[in-house]
């Protein structure tokens, strides 16, 4: 098993120029937020987009420096940290903003910023006719330093900041078209469902975080965890291991930013954001954070067996199901957004079954060939218009060619063709999926040969065959620009060779990939010896299955020896029916959860006006009747002898008031006769 | 000649004064007139006043009582007219035998 | 500056005179001094802040003087962390709240004037270290308020204003009650609450267990803790915003700095027994109770209003759990949350002072007509959700940490309600300012240079506690630690005292 104190005892570098990787895309986003309609209006969308790429890219050379300089440190000595500022300092709390830089970080910043940045570009050809362009480049830019920071952060907390921060880039992305109510309600689908793995990541982390201070000294800090949580061992928490608990708690955080079963309802509907969004966060980076927080603590999820366990099932199923929701699919971002789901299930069954190094390799070449197809997708779209639906596409390799050549070696590396990225990363994974479980494995290769068949699918109904778009949107078909192909050809060319990173030792590499992350992750040594035929018998069942699935889909959509419309009614047509419509999660959810809580919400609404009010209000009718009543005997009893009296005096003012006239010449009359009594009568006596 | 003006020359001009000024109190029906009525009966006491300071036993009491009845008078007048004017603004006469509302 | 507490309380009083002696046309002239007379207590709150020596638990800043010796009640004037925070909150919103007022155009001279009254009082408040003071005015409060709410509020305004008056006249007379019973149970009487504090270890369980009783029910009415709560959403949907904002963003912060000023110190034994169901689990209730009322609200402000109840809510949990997590995030988070609250009832006012009404389903997209508006409106919509990087995740996040230490189970439920407070107010975000265009509403003008001004020292004080929280947490810590120590090192007298009247 994994030595969980790999990481303790290191030598730390420090480096001030680590900050500068998030907080250069900050600043992008501050510009473009405070100044960009100025900018827009000044020097056009260019200018803005010159922001946001310049920043992208300064923060990519940032990344690539501090990759090499961290190259040419010891392989166990291979952590750069900066600290910023003092954040939280409140009793055994001591968190500080601090980023550090180790071979994990290096990887997923170089995907982030690298891959961010040719998205960035992209978008600059795609967004042309976007008014609010300034809005878009600074949610992007924003997004990057979120993710950024989530990657970097040098402890859970502030990796919470970047969890949550992409969380709210990617609302406001997916809402970018906030006009419509469906764009903004799948922006709030998936914020809330979001903010349910939140919920859980919380508690893992507060759990963690009060396990560790009753062993002793409790801490949130990544490269101070390895050597505390030994102290773990033995200690329960409502008769569960702690640590069981612990990483549960964090895998429903994962389920909720890596679209997992039961929180991967919010993925798909997320399509309805502009397509280099989906590709930047719906697909290569912000769907692997739960990856990526897995690999960050493998140290501790692998002291939890049973954990991961459940991780893998999980992710089988996910990945399983995903790709069997992806076969009736007809939009073709809702094809590639369930094999997003499909292909992040596999990286989950590498985490499960303690293949840390898999689960990330296979989030490197994932990254390359799904933001390929995404960008080869938006390439497509705005080429017909903001058509999405496959039914009315097909034959596009004609119109264009640059796409349709980039979008097939993508889907060839997805499909795992041998020699493409996508081989040597999952079969890495099933190959460490067979190892720990056979049944594990036979879902992974059957998912392959789905993800093989909707693949092709997706390319044969797109780019095969006849044109099935009207006359107006056929006569404007056009290749896109070079601000949009050239990062497809980018992205194709990753997608191709980015597997020689981690060539298995079985096909006579060095797997380079699992080594550089070894200090951060570790490895699992497998007991027990398999033979290399076990191994390559292995490879050639599950590129025969990839090819079986092409060549299912070539007969179907090319060949049409199969009618795809006899296969849909299979059996009654249920299977196509449940496939098309994903399992009815959705329905469930809602009639459940969603009406659930609404129910309880007018529920308490109501018992807040007519309950707890009324009784405010009952309680002070009850006074206003007990006071009307002693009003009563007041007014009659003590009252009345009150009001004798003044009966009486009353009368006798009525009376007296007489003399007073008003009249100012009488009451001088008065005054002088009476002085001039008072004088007389004195002088006489 | 002097020996003839003696205190009681000044106690009759001041009677006069008072005299006038009670009957114009007294029968004026125009606010104005009963000030100027009441700021000759003040006047009146001011001549007793200084007349009995300078013939009296008193010393220079009488003459600071005298200024004292001026300052009075002077604020009299200014408060006085205030009001009359506040009247004439309400009601647009100044005649008091019209000033009846506070009749019990 | 000696007598600096004073000044702060006595200078909006002056300015009250002031404006009492000016022509009730000149109704620019009197809002510009109302504000004038806002701000030197504000500079003063600064320089307090910058002045105040973080690294002790003694009150600072002392005053005291005689005030009526035959029942030794004094003016006794001071600050601790705890205290110099609030102030720094109350000195902060006034003239803001100014700001938002300028639109009122009805008795301007008395509401400038009651105002200022008020202002004076919430100061006072904060400051006053014998209780008879303190009780002064917390009456002094009540008065201005009421007419505040019942002269120029909406259109159940007296309805609203008296109930809020007869809720607060209920809280203070028990209030009264428990400050009577420690001044007769002490020997010799008095109203020095530093004396009743250094006393605490004298008073028996039961008097403490009642006296807390009173003193709770008194301060939860102000919270709002369920069930004293309804007053609240009445009072805040009729008073005009400037109001809404004072209750919100700093009188119901009195309630729970009453009960760390009083029953925690006072009443350490009482404090300890009643913490869990008293604070703990009501508080917890709350969070979930308000957060759910909000989810069915139709009127902006009502919404707003529930989730001032949810977010105290935090406050409470926070407190009890007696942890230096918990109770230092509920200091904060009564900071925070008077700071975004106040924004959200500004905003709320500011398109209610164009539209003439708060219907959340009456508008719609008003983020393409007021771009501007909207930047701002959505900080502090998801500052009020906890996002990490605004001030009240750090609030929120050290509650609940502290609760989780204390009671997972209480930690589980309150902190799903983090999904609730997404909930509601990205539903709420999307009615108004989201979706196609309302085209009644298409030419709404964006936020003028007034609000502008008025919004963005909040919303620039939002972001930086969210990045550098020290800024209140060093001035809160070592107080509040001292606090939480004297409850928690709390141990029943050994004798009790015959003056123990009660069973």
């Amino acid at each position: 098993m994994v030595d969980p104190h790999h990481v303790a005892d290191v030598a730390v570098h420090s480096s001030q120029l680590l900050r500068w990787i998030p907080f250069i895309p900050l600043l992008g986003a501050a510009v473009n937020f405070l100044l960009g309609t100025r900018i827009q209006s000044r020097a056009g969308r260019g200018g803005v987009a010159a922001v946001a790429i310049g920043s992208s890219l300064a923060s990519f050379v940032l990344v690539v420096i501090s990759f090499f300089s961290l190259l040419a440190f010891d392989e166990h000595s291979r952590l750069v940290i900066d600290t910023v500022a003092p954040w939280v300092h409140i009793g055994s709390l001591n968190v500080d903003i601090g980023f550090q830089f180790d071979p994990l970080s290096a990887v997923m910043t170089l995907v982030i910023t690298g891959i961010g940045s040719l998205i960035h570009i992209y978008s600059y050809g795609y967004m042309d006719e976007e008014p609010a362009a300034w809005r878009f480049f600074a949610l992007l830019n924003l997004f990057m330093f979120a993710m950024l920071t989530l990657v970097l952060g040098d402890s859970l907390l502030l990796m919470f900041v970047g969890w949550e921060g992409v969380g709210l880039c990617s609302w406001a992305l997916i809402g970018f078209w906030h006009q419509d109510h469906v764009n903004t309600t799948a922006g709030n689908k998936a914020f809330i469902v979001n903010r349910i793995g939140d919920f859980g990541f919380l508690l893992g982390v507060f759990l963690l975080f009060w396990s560790l201070d009753s062993a002793g000294q409790a801490s949130m800090v990544f490269r101070e965890l390895p050597a505390l949580v030994g102290g773990l061992d033995g200690m329960a928490l409502w008769g569960v291991p702690v640590v069981t608990l612990i990483t549960l708690f964090l895998f429903v955080g994962a389920t909720g930013k890596s679209a997992q079963i039961p929180l991967f309802v919010w993925l798909p509907d997320a399509m309805a954001g502009p397509t280099p969004v989906s590709a930047l966060i719906h697909a290569a980076t912000m769907v692997t954070a739960g990856v990526y927080m897995i690999g960050r603590l493998s140290f501790l999820f692998a002291m939890a067996p049973a954990t991961l366990e459940v991780v893998a099932i999980i992710a089988a199923a996910t990945a399983f199901f995903a790709a069997t929701i992806g076969i009736a699919q007809n939009d073709i971002k809702k094809v590639l957004a369930y094999s997003t789901v499909s292909q992040l299930g596999y990286m989950f069954i590498a985490m499960g079954v303690g293949a840390w190094a898999a689960g990330i390799f296979h989030l490197v070449t994932h990254a390359f060939f799904k933001a390929c197809l995404f960008l080869g997708a938006g390439s497509v779209i705005h080429a017909m218009h903001h058509e999405q639906d496959m039914r009315k596409m097909g034959g596009l390799r004609h119109y264009m060619p640059r796409t349709f050549w980039t979008f097939l070696i993508a889907a060839v590396a997805i499909a795992g063709v041998p020699g493409t990225a996508g081989f040597f990363s999952k079969d890495e994974i099933l190959w460490n999926a067979y190892l720990h479980s056979p049944a594990l494995w036979v879902m992974g290769f059957l998912s392959a040969g789905i993800t093989a068949f909707y693949m092709f699918r997706l390319v044969f109904m797109t780019f095969y065959g006849e044109c099935r778009a009207d006359e107006h949107i056929r006569e404007h078909l056009h290749e896109s620009s070079g601000w949009m192909t050239w990062p497809l050809i980018i992205l194709a060319v990753g997608s191709l060779f980015a597997g020689f990173l981690g060539v298995p030792a079985a096909l006579g590499g060095s797997n380079a990939f699992a080594h550089f992350l070894e200090p951060v992750v570790g490895h699992m040594e497998h007991s027990g010896h398999h033979s290399l035929a076990l191994e390559y018998g292995l490879m050639a069942a599950s590129v025969g299955i990839a090819g079986l699935g092409i060549l299912l889909a070539w007969l179907i959509y090319v060949k049409k020896v199969f009618s795809a419309e006899s296969l849909a009614r299979i059996g009654g047509g249920w299977p196509h029916r449940v496939f098309l419509n994903k399992y009815y999660v959705d329905e469930l959810y809602g009639a459940t959860v969603l009406r659930g809580t609404m129910g309880l919400s007018t529920l308490f609404a109501w018992f807040d006006r007519t309950v707890v009010d009324g009784v405010v209000n009952g309680s002070a009718s009850v006074t206003r009747i007990g006071a009307t009543l002693s009003g009563a005997f007041d007014f009659r009893v003590v009252d009345g002898l009150v009001n004798f009296t003044a009966d009486a005096i009353h009368a006798f003012g009525g009376v007296v008031r007489r003399v007073q006239t008003g009249s100012l010449n009488t009451y001088l009359y008065v005054i002088v006769v009476v002085v001039a009594a008072v004088l007389f009568a004195g002088t006489w006596n | 000649m002097p020996e003839a003006l003696g205190l009681h020359h000044f106690l009759l001009v001041g009677a006069a004064l008072f005299c006038m000024g009670l009957y114009c109190v007294l029968t004026r029906r125009n606010a104005i007139g009963i000030l100027m009525g009441v700021e000759l009966v003040l006047n009146a006491a001011n001549v007793n006043y200084i007349a009995f300071s300078r013939y009296g036993v008193g010393g220079v009491d009488g003459q600071v009582f005298s200024i004292f009845v001026i300052m009075l008078a002077a604020a009299e007048a200014a408060i006085g007219l205030a009001i009359v004017l506040g009247i004439y603004r309400r009601s647009g006469s100044i005649d008091v035998s019209q000033m009846t509302s506070l009749r019990g | 500056m000696d007598h600096i507490l004073t000044y702060m309380t006595f200078i909006p009083l002056a300015g009250m005179a002031f404006i009492l002696c000016m022509p009730g046309g000149a109704t620019k002239a009197i809002r510009l001094t109302a504000l004038g007379f806002t701000i030197p207590p504000l500079l003063m709150a600064l320089w307090l802040f910058a002045n105040f020596d973080r690294s002790t638990e003694a009150m600072q800043f002392m005053e005291r003087a005689q005030w009526i010796p035959s029942f030794n009640i004094q003016y006794i004037m001071g600050v601790d962390g705890l205290s110099v925070t609030m102030i720094l909150l109350t000195a902060l919103l006034c003239p803001i709240c100014i700001l938002a007022s300028w639109n009122i155009e009805k008795g301007v001279k008395g509401y400038f004037a009651l105002f200022l009254l008020l202002d004076a009082g919430m100061t006072g408040v904060f400051c006053a270290l014998d209780f008879f003071l303190f009780y002064i005015f917390w009456e002094v409060m009540l008065l201005p308020m009421y007419f505040l709410i019942g002269i120029w509020g909406g259109a159940r305004r007296e309805y609203a204003a008296i109930k809020f008056f007869l809720y607060t006249l209920a809280g203070s007379v028990l209030m009264m009650i428990a400050m009577l019973a420690l001044y007769f149970y002490n020997e010799p009487h008095t109203f020095d609450m530093l004396v009743l504090m250094d006393n605490a270890g004298t008073y028996s369980r039961t008097f403490q267990t009642w006296t807390w009783l009173a003193l709770f029910i008194g301060f939860a009415i102000k919270i709002p803790a369920f069930p004293f709560h309804t007053w609240l959403p009445d009072a805040h949907v009729e008073a005009p915003t400037a109001i809404s904002v004072i209750l919100a963003g700093v009188l119901l912060k009195m309630g729970t700095y009453g009960i760390l000023r009083f029953c925690y110190p006072m009443l350490p034994l009482a404090t300890q027994d009643m913490a869990f169901w008293a604070l703990a689990a009501l508080g917890t209730w709350n969070i979930v109770y308000g957060a759910l009322c909000a989810m069915a609200q139709t009127d902006m402000k009502k919404l707003v209003a529930y989730s001032s109840i949810s977010h105290m809510g935090y406050v409470m949990l926070g407190m009890a759990t007696m942890t230096v997590q918990g109770i230092n995030g509920a200091v904060l988070q009564m900071f925070n949350h008077g700071t975004i609250t106040a924004m959200l009832f500004l905003l709320v006012g500011v398109i209610y002072d164009r539209a003439h009404h708060r219907r959340i389903d009456g508008f719609g997209g008003l983020a393409s007509v007021m771009p501007v508006y909207t930047g701002i409106m959505v900080i502090a919509f998801f500052a009020a959700m906890g996002l990490p990087g605004l001030s009240a995740f750090i609030s929120e996040v050290l509650v609940l940490l502290g609760a989780w230490q204390y009671s997972p189970g209480l930690a589980i439920v309150a902190a799903s309600a983090v999904v609730l407070t997404a909930g509601y107010m990205l539903w709420m975000l999307q009615r108004v300012w989201l979706g196609p265009v309302n085209e009644e509403y298409a030419s709404m003008p964006d936020v003028n240079a007034r609000e502008i001004l008025m919004l963005a020292p909040l919303a620039v004080i939002v972001i930086v506690l969210g990045v550098y929280p020290h800024a209140i947490l060093d001035l809160i810590n070592t107080s509040l630690t001292a606090i939480n120590n004297t409850v928690l090192s709390a141990v029943p007298p050994v004798a009790s005292l015959p003056l123990d009247v009660l069973p």
